[in-house]
């Protein structure tokens, strides 16, 4: 069973979409209530760092997912604005992050050697996952997801890096530490690819 | 979508249905297209406001990156669209009748969602082109140069440009426009309007670098009798065709 974090931000539903295809049960927790005894989260998030954080704290289920998280170890996926929340805090806002893996956000033009890249980073892009990443397993070597951000996640560690992206230079698009979870693109917008990702994520 | 079904127009005109909006959604999901766009074809000739359910049913849908277009008159419509899972919004009539729309609704759901459609039509006595809106029906009395250079100051975030003359011909598209539009923008642009086989496409990525090759007719018929058959290059197709016109 995953339990998706409906805290008014992101596509709640075409999560729930994928995996009612894939037969795997899932669904959206709106309360502290519906959250506890989570088997597996996912928390998805678009826009505004701040905002998210905000929304998140207004929804009343943070410190339940600190609990279930930090606690009981349960395995959590954050996806695009989602994954960004796992840090210690981001350049895009003033707010402090979830704290949950070591890194900040950074805003992606800060990593362009040359001529500064167009932002945001828009549309599809091929993915490098390290060896043995297990939301990776079994996708292919041209696995492509569709990005749709301005900024990233810097890992603290860099065994944590879980896949690699290229926009003007490498960036991580993906973050495993221990049951924590996160990734920049939107697994729900990347075909089969991304249906195998979130495959991989239930199957944890 | 006209009357609540998709239909596929010839110049703008003769919309012929090609079924139920959700299940092309579904269909070309599993065809795994690289982006989808949406055009609601009554909203502004009707003046009615996008229909937000049917939209959210979409974007429920759709595995792929969804532009929706039609009605769209407020910053406020745009944010309800994005809030309801949709990429990008696309306007027309609103971004040349009222353009500073563009700006602000950059300002509302960022500019990476803000997308300017040109349809446009050959000037029949005088040359060049013209912009028209509400169907091909009014002339907005200025050129696709002129609205294009317009949208990226004030804050769009891409370009659809199609073409009125060629729409549902599959005779090619207007490689003259797209690439006068090409040069004089740096936004991303897509282009629309007579796709009628890949090599079309190829045409177009020959004649214009990195560009969003988008087709209609291409793919949902089959044939001369223009049969309703959804269907959509693979990946190996798609990768051999950039291939072969990059290379030229």
């Amino acid at each position: 069973m995953i339990t998706i974090v409906d805290y008014g931000l992101g596509n709640v539903q075409a999560f729930l979409n994928v995996y009612k295809r894939l037969n795997v049960d899932a669904r959206a927790a709106r309360t502290p209530a519906e959250l506890r005894g989570a088997a597996k989260v996912l928390l998805p998030g678009v826009g505004a760092f701040d905002h998210a954080m905000e929304r998140l704290d207004e929804s009343g289920m943070r410190a339940t997912l600190d609990d279930l998280v930090v606690r009981d170890k349960v395995p959590v996926l954050g996806v695009c604005v989602g994954m960004q929340m796992l840090a210690r805090a981001s350049e895009e806002g003033v707010r402090s992050g979830l704290g949950w893996i070591d890194g900040m956000v950074r805003r992606l033009d800060t990593l362009a050697d040359g001529a500064p890249m167009q932002l945001p980073h828009m549309g599809w892009n091929d993915v490098v996952p390290a060896v043995n990443s297990p939301l990776f397993d079994q996708l292919e070597s041209d696995a492509r997801f569709y990005f749709l951000h301005s900024f990233y996640f810097e890992c603290g560690n860099p065994e944590e890096v879980a896949a690699i992206s290229s926009y003007g230079r490498n960036f991580s698009c993906a973050v495993s530490s221990g049951n924590i979870h996160g990734v920049q693109f939107h697994p729900e917008k990347s075909h089969h690819f991304g249906t195998r990702l979130l495959r991989n994520f239930a199957a944890l | 979508m006209h009357d609540g079904g998709l239909v596929k127009t010839r110049k703008f005109a003769d919309g012929k249905y090609v079924g139920d909006p959700i299940n092309a959604v579904k269909i070309f999901n599993e065809k795994e297209s690289d982006e989808l766009i949406v055009l609601d074809i009554d909203a502004t000739v009707r003046g009615t406001e996008p229909d937000f359910k049917l939209i959210g049913r979409l974007a429920v849908e759709c595995r792929m990156p969804l532009c929706y277009g039609g009605g769209v008159k407020t910053a406020e419509h745009a944010k309800r669209i994005v809030a309801l899972g949709v990429e990008k919004v696309a306007i027309s009539s609103a971004a040349v009748e009222n353009p500073r729309l563009i700006g602000e609704m950059a300002q509302e759901v960022g500019s990476q969602s803000v997308v300017v459609v040109l349809d446009v039509k050959k000037r029949m006595l005088r040359g060049g082109y013209e912009v028209y809106t509400h169907n091909g029906r009014r002339g907005a009395g200025r050129s696709p140069v002129q609205v294009a250079i317009e949208a990226e100051r004030r804050g769009a975030g891409e370009i659809v440009l199609n073409s009125i003359d060629n729409d549902g011909m599959m005779e090619g598209y207007d490689l003259a426009l797209a690439s006068q539009i090409r040069g004089v923008t740096r936004l991303p642009m897509t282009v629309l309007g007579g796709a009628g086989s890949l090599a079309h496409l190829g045409e177009l990525i020959r004649t214009c670098g990195v560009v969003g090759a988008g087709a209609g007719s291409l793919f949902v018929f089959k044939g001369a009798y223009r049969a309703v058959l959804i269907n959509y290059p693979s990946e190996m197709q798609k990768e051999e065709l950039f291939r072969a016109a990059l290379s030229q």
